[in-house]
């Protein structure tokens, strides 16, 4: 078995071919929003970091106070809620939307159109539903493998590391209270409509008309959602000219404008599509129908029943 | 196979009293977890959910006990009948790492009271990696313990039951080969959907394909790493010559990982960030030194006949493999600035405990089942 030369040239060339190939040449197609899905729009510019959304968030969904653990606790390290007001300061930190300044970020789940945590789950715990598109996660089914918080790009999911019988903690956009014709409580008591709720179609238009405006001019800013029965006027800063979460990761229903870098709010960059796509499309591929398994294993049987016979003859011979 | 015998000797030795100690230590700190959650014991957070446990007793561990893979492909596969003497031990540590490590899961997963939801058709989830390598590696060990079956019943007045079982033998073996071929690979296509959050030094869509091939090198170099040692330790014949035949497959093995692995990188254009010299470009470069040495020593047919070389080649494969894993699930993985990673004393201790008990059991069989080649006809 010495590896001659062209043994080595043989395997070589498949080697190079091999990985000549693109790795996302698998991919499944991606998956769209659906028409009655909802969403929230958060508008940076015009958070004032007063975090009433945490309490409203505490209140809705009945949690009892615990420190949360996040990466970015620094400015409140005492409110546990499922969206938390975060701070990112750049440089002095003295104004606000300015690159030497600081800026606030409702970190919430993004409710991805394709969501990693999703396709991760072994469980099926976590689960989209088809027609809001509101991610949520059912006790009954999940293990705790913590599987869902490696995948999402967004460190949402949470696990209580401190407890004997963990759950796994993560916003699913009030439907409790949707299904009763209210509204998410973060946007439901946002002072300045920072967060507001909507069909995510509507939350779509409503920021890209939001891009359009002229820089200073006056704005009536809906608050809570968008039907227009409240609404607050506020000077418009100049924005980013970009919606954030339109294509991030392959989408997602949480919408976010600001007047700084994306980055600067601690968002990652993400390609257009989610990488559950290309995990499943990989997977779906190797596994299609369990042809390729079955192929292989009723070989592997035929080969192993050959070699084991031959074994016990010659057993016997000796 | 009459040529297998159990070895001679006392099980209680000292060694075996230090491996007692060390798993009780083990016992203390899993109760400990049970009662007070994850992090009483673990430095495991929301941004390093996984952490020592599942990337050294599951990821890592059945990587290193796919030594009864390796040697079923060669044996049965490949028909090189003149191995056979030491598929059964390799078979055995094989059931040994697996089975420990489906116990380590028990404990790392949160929700444990609720472990066998995955496997309930309403809550399977078949778009999950996770449900393959979960299903998988469960049927394995089944298939393992069907495998190394006989070894209970080669004694007299068992003939009738050990004929039945090697009658449909082959099944067992065919799939004791097709298991680990379908979630060592997947073991490596779990990281995929973590996207950016693993350095593009490890980053890839043939993180599948190199995880199986990493798999079958790592087996074949644990083979060749027993073999040596227990020769050593229990006082038995080397057997170098078979080892030395065996171990030049590895080569071949190990070309086709590197050209996969560097193309890829070179194709990708992400072969740069080796010059961040970061903890992570550091050990990029001792994971593929590591893998470059038993290239280099086992090309060459006269250092493959020194018994030396051959097991300097083997320990250095078989940490690469490791490195590699552990590369790939820990050391290139970042969530973000704030969050960092390092086991806790009692999350090595566990670990340090499961390896104890998987020794003490490999030690109790070899010494009260045939499992090791007779010494006068080896």
């Amino acid at each position: 078995m010495k590896v001659d030369r062209r043994d080595f040239l043989k395997v070589l060339s498949a080697g190079a071919v091999t990985a000549a190939v693109p790795d996302n040449v698998f991919a499944r197609a991606k998956k769209n929003v659906s028409p009655e899905a909802v969403g929230i729009l958060y508008d940076a510019t015009l958070c004032i970091g007063c975090k009433t959304c945490e309490i409203a968030c505490q209140n809705y969904n009945k949690l009892t106070s615990q420190p949360s653990d996040s990466s970015n606790t620094d400015f409140d390290p005492y409110t546990f809620a499922l969206n938390k007001i975060e701070i990112y300061r750049n440089g002095d930190g003295t104004n606000k939307e300015s690159k030497n300044g600081y800026n606030f970020f409702k970190k919430a789940c993004m409710h991805c159109v394709d969501p990693n945590c999703v396709s991760a789950c072994p469980a099926s715990a976590l689960t989209k539903d088809t027609e809001t598109g509101i991610v949520s996660w059912d006790s009954d089914a999940c293990i705790g493998c913590r599987y869902c918080q490696v995948a999402c790009p967004f460190l949402i999911p949470k696990f209580e590391y401190g407890a004997a019988f963990p759950e796994i903690i993560k916003c699913e956009m009030c439907q409790h209270v949707q299904v009763k014709g209210k509204i998410p409580g973060c946007c439901d008591f946002c002072p300045t409509g920072a967060a507001v709720f909507g069909k995510f179609s509507d939350i779509l238009k409503e920021a890209k008309n939001r891009l359009a405006l002229p820089e200073e001019s006056n704005y009536k800013y809906p608050v809570g959602d968008l039907s227009g029965k409240r609404s607050k006027d506020n000077p418009v800063k100049k924005y980013i000219n970009y919606v954030y979460g339109e294509k991030e990761g392959g989408g997602t229903q949480y919408l976010i404008l600001s007047a700084v870098p994306f980055e600067n709010l601690g968002l990652p960059k993400l390609p257009d599509y989610s990488n559950a796509s290309k995990t499943e499309g990989i997977q779906h591929t190797l596994y299609k129908g369990m042809i390729a398994p079955i192929v292989l294993f009723a070989g592997l049987a035929f080969t192993t029943y050959k070699t084991a016979k031959a074994d016990n003859q010659s057993d016997k011979g000796e | 196979m009459s040529e297998l015998k159990p070895i001679k000797g006392k099980i209680f030795t000292l060694p075996f009293f230090i491996l007692l100690i060390l798993s009780a230590i083990a016992l203390v700190f899993i109760i400990k977890r049970f009662m007070y959650g994850l992090g009483a014991v673990s430095n495991l957070s929301d941004g390093y959910p996984w952490g020592m446990w599942i990337v050294y007793d599951v990821v890592t561990g059945t990587a290193i006990a796919c030594g009864g893979y390796a040697m079923a492909i060669l044996v049965y596969v490949f028909n090189k009948g003149q191995y056979h003497p030491l598929v059964r031990s390799a078979l055995l540590a094989s059931m040994f790492g697996y089975t420990l490590a489906s116990v380590s899961i028990f404990f790392d997963v949160g929700r444990y009271w609720q472990m066998y939801n995955i496997f309930l058709p309403w809550y399977s989830n078949t778009n999950s990696v996770m449900f393959e390598v979960a299903a998988c590696i469960a049927t394995y060990i089944l298939i393992m313990w069907l495998e190394f079956s006989p070894a209970f019943f080669e004694k007299p007045g068992s003939e009738k039951t050990l004929k039945k079982i090697n009658s449909v033998m082959f099944i067992f073996i065919a799939l004791g080969v097709l298991l680990p071929t379908m979630h060592q690979s997947s073991l490596g296509s779990l990281m995929i959907i973590a996207g950016d959050k693993l350095s593009g030094l490890w980053q890839t869509g043939f993180l599948p394909l190199l995880f199986l091939i990493s798999a079958i090198m790592m087996g074949f170099g644990m083979v060749i790493f027993e073999s040596l040692f227990s020769s050593v330790t229990l006082k038995r014949p080397l057997e170098t010559p078979l080892l030395a035949k065996l171990s030049g497959v590895i080569p071949k093995l190990l070309i086709a990982f590197l050209i996969i692995r560097f193309g890829d990188l070179i194709f990708k254009g992400k072969l740069g960030l080796l010059f961040n010299f970061n903890l992570q470009s550091l050990m990029f470069i001792i994971e593929n030194l590591l893998f470059i040495y038993p290239l280099i020593i086992l090309s060459s047919q006269e250092k493959r006949n020194q018994s030396k070389c051959l097991f300097l080649s083997a320990a250095s494969l078989v940490l690469a493999g490791s490195v590699y894993r552990f590369d790939t699930f820990l050391i290139g993985f970042s969530p973000g600035v704030n969050w960092h990673y390092f086991p806790s004393f009692a999350e090595i201790m566990i670990t340090i405990g499961i390896i104890s008990v998987e020794i003490m059991a490999y030690l109790i069989f070899i010494k009260t089942l045939p499992v090791l080649p007779d010494v006068k006809h080896a």
